[in-house]
């Protein structure tokens, strides 16, 4: 049986009725992350005393009866987001020593809600990833099985949500890493429309993909968080400037008999194709019977464009990256050399030093994709395609008001298993991808466990804007089934 | 479109990165499966077809012409390996 506060919105009804003080929630989620970190770690720096002056400025607000949704909830924010005065490393040597000098836009609205930040979680390195392998400061571990990855690249988030150290978390999403992480550690992961919520203050990987969002044990409580994070910020140029629901309002009205009643669930072909496991499939569809059950059609429907995804994104994000990463000199901020002959020296050396090994490769791929007389070959030609890949998804959901799918092809995988293979770790996004190509939000959600005992996710996407209608299905399917609801340790 | 030894050294110069004969190769041998899925796209018939550079498409705002930012150059200053009197310092590139 899970205590109330295991969840944002449990924790905040708790906290706003006196139940629990933020300084003691504070306290409990520094101790689990203390003694957690040896197993996991999902963390790269811990604040405990901003914590704990957050936690006491967030119970002073709320005796004077000026709590807002989400006053007290401690929570953790990705270490590729800026947080002013605590340390920002990105999983980077190159970052190792340094200290933003402002908030993040999401980071600031989450603050605003009143959340008191606890930590900095751990990643893949620049978010390049999807087992969080590639971290310079050592891989996070699966706390449903130590002997796995949590995915990546938002891995840290994913376990520290997983294993309870916290009950929400945010991430970024460029090609998967909030929603694969998610499946592969048993939780809910949602990735906003690109433009939802601003990228100001999330160090750049792929700036046309990049999409920050929360990490929650519920479809609930990601609707909580991404209230604190939708918004137009005139200081992301790629911001939309649209209205904010209250993603979190039509969770709030009682389910009825057919609560998925006129929803067309769109199941595409190659979502339900070869090279996914048995076990994933089987319960994908299962949840499909579910859904069905609670009142949903389901449509057929195909995606033909969709496999190129991962050529396409291989050649978009790493040349954005290459282009984004070349700000990391050596001479404004971030690793120098300590030994060189000249400034070319300078530059090559603190680069080489200050980037691991998959970072480099990508910024050689992106360099070479850009480079002089290959441009037309390879970016313009897969600019073309996710052209092609977009138009498949205005197509389906002229069709359909949502896609269902696995979110990853199997769940977690072994520590080590894939780190010298790079193509093959490059096919376990390849559901999660096209979403960021398209820029359309999705959703993952625990719909399952393999005989192992490892969680399986469920992908939901839908078009641009429509989160809430997302979140609503997530939260019907979460109504009446208790994936989201187990946790790591009672499955040992 | 095979990626020789010397693309990789090329382009490592290109993106300022220092790398070794032995670092080249094994870059090499790992660029060149990723490059083997990339070409998958050569076959895809394209013509005709407008490149997409964002996730929608969406003109960008204009902002107004005029001051937003604080001067914080001290605070950013902070951060930089080696600094002095208000400039960052770089090995020097004239003679």
């Amino acid at each position: 049986m899970e205590a109330p506060q295991d969840t944002v919105a449990g924790l905040a009804r708790a906290l706003h009725e006196r139940r629990i003080s933020s300084v003691e929630a504070t306290r409990d989620a520094l101790a689990r992350i203390a003694q957690a970190q040896p197993r996991l770690n999902a963390f790269i720096t811990v604040d405990e005393d901003g914590a704990l002056t957050a936690a006491h400025a967030a119970d002073a607000a709320i005796a004077r009866g000026e709590a807002g949704a989400l006053t007290g909830v401690p929570i953790a924010h990705k270490d590729v987001l800026m947080t002013a005065g605590l340390r920002t490393t990105c999983g980077s040597r190159m970052l190792e020593g340094f200290t933003a000098p402002y908030d993040a836009n999401v980071v600031e609205g989450l603050k605003r809600a009143g959340t008191v930040l606890v930590g900095k979680t751990n990643m893949d390195e620049f978010a390049m990833g999807s087992s969080n392998e590639t971290s310079y400061f050592g891989p996070v571990r699966n706390p449903w099985d130590t002997r796995y990855v949590p995915g990546g690249s938002s891995g840290g988030s994913a376990a520290a949500v997983a294993a309870r150290l916290v009950p929400a978390a945010t991430g970024t999403d460029t090609g998967g890493s909030i929603r694969q992480p998610a499946a592969l550690s048993g939780i809910c992961g949602l990735k906003p429309t690109y433009g939802r919520c601003s990228r100001y203050g999330l160090i750049a990987f792929a700036s046309s993909l990049d999409t920050p969002g929360p990490f929650g044990r519920t479809a609930e409580d990601c609707a909580l968080l991404l209230n604190a994070m939708a918004g137009h910020d005139p200081r992301d140029a790629t911001s939309l400037d649209r209205p904010v629901e209250d993603y979190a309002q039509r969770l709030r009205e009682p389910p009825g008999a057919k609560p998925l009643d006129g929803v067309r669930v769109g199941l595409p072909r190659e979502y339900f194709g070869e090279g996914i496991a048995a076990d994933v499939a089987a319960a994908v569809a299962d949840a499909v019977g579910t859904l069905r059950a609670l009142g949903a059609t389901t449509v057929d429907i195909t995606l033909p464009a969709v496999k190129h995804s991962v050529p396409v994104y291989y050649v978009i994000a790493p040349a954005e990256a290459s282009s984004n990463l070349s700000r990391f000199d050596g001479v404004r901020y971030g690793h120098r050399a300590t030994d060189y002959t000249d400034l070319m020296d300078m530059y090559k050396k603190s680069r080489a030093e200050g980037f691991g090994a998959e970072v480099k490769r990508r910024i050689l791929v992106g360099t070479y994709v850009l480079s002089h007389g290959y441009y037309d070959a390879y970016y313009l030609k897969a600019q073309q395609v996710r052209r092609l890949i977009a138009d498949d998804f205005q197509r389906a959901f002229a069709r359909c008001d949502v896609m269902v799918g696995p979110t990853a092809p199997t769940a977690a995988f072994e520590l080590g298993s894939m780190s010298e293979d790079p193509v093959q770790m490059y096919l376990n996004d390849i559901f999660t991808i096209a979403g960021n190509l398209t820029g359309t939000p999705g959703i993952s959600i625990p719909c399952g466990f393999t005989r192992a005992g490892l969680p399986i996710g469920l992908q939901l996407q839908a078009n641009h804007f429509d989160e809430a209608r997302l979140l609503e299905i997530a939260h019907r399917f979460q109504q009446v089934t208790d994936f989201h609801a187990r946790s790591p340790g009672a499955s040992a | 479109m095979a990626l020789t030894l010397d693309d990789v050294q090329r382009i490592a110069h290109l993106a300022r990165i220092e790398i070794d004969a032995r670092a080249a190769a094994a870059a090499h041998a790992k660029l060149t499966t990723i490059f083997a899925l990339i070409n998958e796209l050569q076959a895809i018939d394209t013509q005709g077809i407008v490149p997409m550079s964002h996730a929608q498409d969406v003109a960008l705002p204009l902002r107004d012409d005029a001051v937003t930012e604080d001067d914080r150059h001290a605070e950013f200053q902070k951060l930089a390996p080696a600094v002095e009197d208000d400039l960052y310092l770089v090995p020097r590139v004239i003679e």
